[in-house]
């Protein structure tokens, strides 16, 4: 109770600081928007030489791009920690959130959320639709539940794998660029993954899992049967990978030593 | 500085290789069976992808965002009494970071990718003259236009989502996702009039050997053309800002 009580005061205070500065705010939606068109228009101008990408059409791929979005928003609104090495262990910051009376993680992800990264899900859903419309998709009435298991279990994927990628700041204070890379692989997610070979299909399924973050879980909605077995995995996944993380964020704080005075 | 954190140089590396990787499935699906697209055959397309990343390396800095800093933080003052060229010095700081990257990080990195992927490297030794040509071209342009970016901080005061903007433009518009002939023709005519397809698209091309005869001349007088019709704009604005200089605190 008291961490959903911490978690609405910072939201308030957080919603307050950013409409001081609206003019930010819209350009920041509108370079959002920017990013997320590239990756359409990508998709676009391939189809524009090509009629299907390993058995799925344009419609299905531009689906599998809207899904992603939705839990990718979730994750870039509360996991905003790709910065948490330099900002928070080379700078000292961490002595400051361990005197907090919530856990450590807990408290960074307070302080460091964007929830203006939540207007990503909006246009993930309306291009979901727009696809979906062009697919003839049916939605039965527990569709939409199941599409919040799976956004939620998307979302813990990501967060479970960056959490775990920031942990790695206790052990090595060295600055990494491991981060901004990670995000270009996240990507490879959204393709189908009958297109890669066996090496990076297993990495893109059980090490780095970001195939459920885009293809599996879509290939539910989209009905494509021989997959639905990844795609009931998601939530499972997602809270596997997560609790893994917390853990190896428990042990990292244990090893905390503080940096300089 | 950069080779202080090993882990981090080798690591890079890896990543860089996996994106290829998976780069390379991605075509050759996308590809599906068709001898070529646009002229351009799957491993043609493969090594361009190869290319235009690591030439990436070289041209590619961030000094739009640290002019920008400096302008906000009032930092610019100190150097503009400094007895240099505030924009060339910035310049020769890129073109150092851009140079180390390139011998430490693109052509290990190349190696190891083409021991991994079938990649095709021209055999004639003027394609490489051009490449080297071209990239140069590519590291001047991209500058130029980080250099006007970080000036229009003295404008803007707050000009974040411009880099950002100029950021998406330049991956897209470059050629580093995606030849310019994949696009449909009336956007290849637009883009024809903007600068951007000089950072990428024209040097990978020519190490891909995909520009024959004329068209490789075209292509480095259109480097040529833009790279001195861009200085034009940063001159001009750098006077301006000059006079009108507001250092905020500092």
């Amino acid at each position: 109770m008291f961490y959903v009580s911490m978690f609405g005061q910072y939201i308030g205070q957080y919603i307050k600081t950013r409409l001081q500065y609206r003019t930010d705010l819209v350009v920041e939606f509108l370079s959002d928007l920017m990013f997320q068109a590239v990756n359409l228009i990508f998709i676009l101008v391939v189809f524009g030489h090509t009629q299907l990408l390993a058995g799925w059409n344009r419609e299905e791929i531009i689906f599998i791009y809207g899904f992603f979005l939705v839990p990718y928003a979730l994750f870039s609104s509360f996991f905003n920690i790709w910065d948490f090495n330099d900002r928070y262990i080379v700078k000292g910051e961490m002595d400051r959130i361990l005197t907090r009376p919530i856990h450590s993680l807990f408290q960074v992800i307070l302080e460091r959320m964007e929830l203006e990264s939540l207007f990503g899900a909006i246009t993930g859903i309306a291009i979901m639709f727009y696809a979906g419309a062009q697919l003839d998709l049916s939605l039965s009435w527990y569709d939409p539940l199941l599409f919040i298991v799976m956004v939620i279990g998307g979302a813990l994927v990501y967060g479970g794998i960056f959490v775990m990628l920031a942990s790695i700041g206790f052990w090595a204070d060295a600055k990494t660029a491991i981060m901004p890379m990670m995000y270009n692989i996240g990507n490879y997610g959204r393709y189908p993954v009958d297109i890669y070979n066996g090496v990076i299909r297993f990495i893109l399924t059980w090490i780095l899992p970001f195939a459920f973050v885009g293809v599996y879980p879509s290939a539910y909605f989209l009905g494509r049967e021989e997959w639905y077995g990844y795609a009931f995995l998601t939530p499972i996944v997602g809270i596997v990978f997560f609790m893994l993380a917390i853990f190896v964020w428990n042990t990292g704080v244990k090893r905390y030593r503080g940096a300089g005075n | 500085m950069m080779l202080a954190y090993r882990t981090n140089y080798y690591t890079g590396i890896i990543i860089y290789s996996i994106n290829i990787g998976a780069y390379y499935f991605l075509w050759t699906a996308i590809y599906g069976g068709k001898s070529d697209i646009e002229g351009l055959s799957v491993i043609q397309m493969v090594t361009y992808i190869a290319v235009a990343w690591m030439a990436r390396a070289f041209y590619f800095n961030n000094i739009d965002r640290e002019i920008a800093q400096e302008i906000k933080e009032g930092k610019v003052a100190v150097e503009m009494i400094r007895p240099y060229s505030y924009l060339g010095m910035k310049t020769m700081q890129g073109l150092g970071e851009g140079l180390f990257r390139l011998f430490f990080f693109s052509v290990p990195g190349m190696f190891i990718v083409s021991l991994i992927f079938p990649l095709s490297f021209a055999a004639n030794l003027s394609t490489w003259l051009f490449f080297g040509l071209s990239i140069i071209f590519s590291f001047i342009i991209n500058t130029q236009i980080n250099l006007i970016t970080g000036v229009l901080t003295f404008f803007f005061f707050n000009n974040d989502g411009l880099i950002r903007a100029k950021r998406v433009i330049i991956d897209l518009f470059s050629g580093l996702l995606l030849p310019i002939s994949f696009y449909p023709i009336w956007a290849q005519d637009v883009m024809a009039f903007f600068p951007f397809q000089a950072i990428s698209y024209i040097p990978s091309m020519i190490f891909t050997n995909g520009f024959q005869g004329n068209a490789l001349y075209d292509a480095i007088m259109f480097q040529l053309m833009w790279s001195v019709l861009l200085l034009i704009p940063i001159f001009v604005l750098w006077r301006v800002a000059k006079k009108r200089l507001v250092v905020q605190g500092g």
